[in-house]
């Protein structure tokens, strides 16, 4: 057999023989070399390629944690409220369960969000990572739809009428949308139906289909290696002898250390919220989802969870045209569809904003701005800062923030839609030919 | 860049200083104080749960409090209950849909949904109203199907209609308690209340100040290690 004549594994004391046992039938050490020891990672990532490493621990906190909510936690109308309390209360720990899982979601946006800023920054996303980018987004996309249907699950107030709101957002589509919302909820109304089937889908489903999209992302951020600060290509300079990149170091254990760092500060932030400010405010754990669901008592004033408010403030901003509805949820659509286009809509020379010119400087503070003060909209009610008064032309007797929303989802939709044109055309700094420090 | 993470941490903060409609009095919740929590269940048991139940909390967790099962057996419970059930109300909720309009919400999370200042509020906010069902109206939850269960304490507060504004609750007739004493047993059963909404929240923070001393020690030594590796690296 000609797998056994794969040389020794050696300079692991007395794991020698083990490792060699396992080497000689499975690509042990190949994989270890080639993924980490020496896969060359360009040496000046700076603290937002912390986000990348950190996204993948959250993910492993909520599969673990979801895991033990599993086991006590029961789907059903008449049982899943209880049964979080149940947890909270007499499951030994179950408590300290229930703060990670919910917790981890929000910390899984907020890690998210940074990592995608960081690739928009310094144009993670150009050629070669386009495939990268893609199943990034990918990922985003399931990671909106996980916490969706993780939301329901406590069936609280909020998890209802915020389940309520949403899927009615599909029943606003042109002839299926009635059919389509009925399809989705199993029911005339979000129900125990509903409760099981997005139960399910919670915890096999799209956790499936995210796992697989991991291991793609990060399959094809291997194939390419990564990009950094500078957005210069390390293998563009090699060294003559061994073929490595000159700016590049190996994986592990140059980053592995470093991420740790990385986890030390995020673990630290993540506990206090855990341990002293679960509920964060009513942001992670919202007041009203500590009532149980009631069909028959609309709250006053229903809002998601913050890291969905964006996208809600500009539905709330698009109004009604040619008595359709639907054209808000074209615009939440699109908005979160257009990240998908970001590698083809870029022109520019250089990759990374160290190097952009002033108008995709100004362009990308824009969005960063307008995405956070839509997010604080998405939160609040639509009459948070009063009306025009009735005599203005076009705006009066509007609501001020629904303008703003306006103006702002423009301002987010200005920032992909003119990429094309303000990257060609924008004054760049020349871009160094290796990486600095 | 830093700056802009700042921002992003910090939006949370400013959203929270959007209020509510009626000024709120801060409620004094003191989880440490025992005595306080003690007095709050016992007001909570003859008062609340006669109508109310608190279907997620068991009597035995009030051993929390410093209470011996003993204790609990003798004072807090009615004669049929065991130590290890939960707080359930004896009225049904037909009966209660009856009476009051409404079926009594369970209190075992009112504290966290409500909030402390809000409960502590409208238990301080009720006054007479013939034109009520019930004969009570509350300026903090209007129309409210609740009585003032704790009139015997207050006494008869009325509403003194106040030219242009709010109006201002007087006592028509002293209760058995004086205006500051009925605030500290308001204060005493909202504190209840509160526990009773996370029983393990003060075990929570202890535990939670451990691991932060942990994880700083953890973070020491992370980075000690990452500047040893990358020493070399120019």
């Amino acid at each position: 057999m000609a797998v056994l004549n794969k040389p020794p594994v050696t300079g692991a004391g007395r794991l020698n023989g083990v490792l060699t046992w396992v080497d000689q039938r499975f690509p042990l050490m190949s994989l270890w070399r080639s993924q980490l020891s020496e896969y060359y990672a360009p040496k000046n990532m700076n603290f937002w390629y912390f986000f990348g490493s950190l996204s993948l621990l959250v993910l492993v906190i909520q599969i673990v944690s979801g895991i033990f909510l599993t086991m006590n936690y029961k789907p059903g109308a008449e049982t899943a409220f209880a049964s979080v309390e149940y947890i909270m209360r007499d499951v030994p720990g179950g408590w300290l369960i229930r703060y990670i899982h919910s917790t981890g979601a929000s910390a899984f946006f907020i890690v998210v969000y940074l990592h995608m800023a960081r690739g928009l920054m310094y144009g993670s996303y150009r050629k070669p990572r386009e495939l990268t980018w893609i199943f990034g987004v990918l990922i985003y996309l399931c990671l909106m739809a996980e916490a969706f249907f993780g939301y329901l699950l406590p069936w609280g107030q909020m998890s209802f009428w915020g389940a309520q709101v949403i899927i009615n957002l599909f029943a606003t589509i042109p002839f299926i949308g009635e059919e389509l919302a009925v399809w989705i909820r199993g029911d005339y109304n979000v129900s125990d139906a509903t409760l099981n089937r997005f139960f399910a889908l919670h915890v096999i489903a799209i956790p499936m289909v995210l796992l697989g999209l991991v291991a793609a992302h990060i399959m094809a951020l291997h194939e390419t290696g990564s990009n950094n600060p500078d957005g210069v290509e390390i293998y563009d300079h090699v060294d003559p002898k061994t073929g490595t990149p000159l700016d590049g170091i190996p994986f592990h254990p140059y980053y592995t250390v470093k991420d740790m760092v990385g986890v030390a500060v995020f673990l630290i932030i993540f506990s206090a919220i855990v341990f002293f400010a679960p509920e964060m405010g009513g942001y992670f754990l919202e007041y009203n989802n500590f009532v149980p669901a009631d069909p028959l008592a609309t709250p006053a004033h229903i809002a998601p969870v913050w890291y969905f408010t964006p996208f809600y403030a500009m539905l709330r901003a698009v109004p009604s045209f040619f008595n359709m509805q639907v054209w808000g949820v074209v615009v939440m659509g699109a908005a979160v569809m257009i990240l998908f286009a970001v590698p083809w809509l870029d022109r520019g020379k250089a990759k990374s904003i160290r190097y952009r010119g002033p108008i995709y400087r100004g362009f990308f503070a824009a969005l960063v701005v307008s995405f956070l003060i839509l997010g604080y909209l998405g939160v609040e009610p639509t009459n948070i800062w009063g009306e025009f008064s009735k005599g203005l032309p076009i705006v009066g007797g509007d609501y001020i923030a629904t303008w703003v929303a306006r103006v702002l989802t423009a301002v987010y939709f200005a920032f992909f839609l003119l990429m094309p044109w303000y990257t060609a055309v924008d004054k760049e700094k020349p871009v160094p030919p290796r990486v600095t420090l | 860049m830093r700056k802009l993470l700042a921002v992003f941490l910090l939006v949370p903060g400013l959203a929270a200083a959007a209020g509510g409609h009626v000024a709120l009095d801060k409620a004094p919740i003191d989880l440490n104080d025992k005595v306080s929590l003690q007095r709050g269940a016992q007001i909570f048991v003859n008062h609340c749960l006669n109508c109310h139940g608190a279907t997620a909390m068991r009597y035995s967790r009030l051993m929390d409090l410093g209470l011996t099962e003993a204790q609990i057996k003798e004072n807090l419970l009615f004669t049929t209950d065991k130590v290890g059930d939960t707080m359930v109300s004896a009225l049904s909720p037909k009966d209660g849909k009856a009476w009051f309009g409404v079926n009594p919400p369970d209190l075992s999370l009112i504290a966290r949904s409500r909030g402390p200042d809000w409960l502590y509020t409208y238990m301080r906010s009720f006054y007479k109203d013939p034109a009520a069902k019930s004969g009570w109206n509350n300026t903090v939850f209007p129309n409210v199907g609740m009585p003032h269960v704790l009139w015997e304490q207050q006494g008869d507060p009325v509403l003194q209609a106040a030219a242009g504004g709010h109006g201002k609750i007087v006592l028509d007739r002293p209760g058995k308690l004086s205006p500051a004493e009925y605030d500290r047993y308001v204060g005493d059963l909202v504190n209840y209340l509160t526990f009773m909404g996370e029983p393990v929240r003060a075990k929570r923070v202890q535990i939670g100040i451990v691991v932060l001393f942990f994880l700083a020690a953890f973070f020491v030594i992370t980075l000690l290690l990452k500047k040893e590796y990358w020493k070399d690296v120019r």
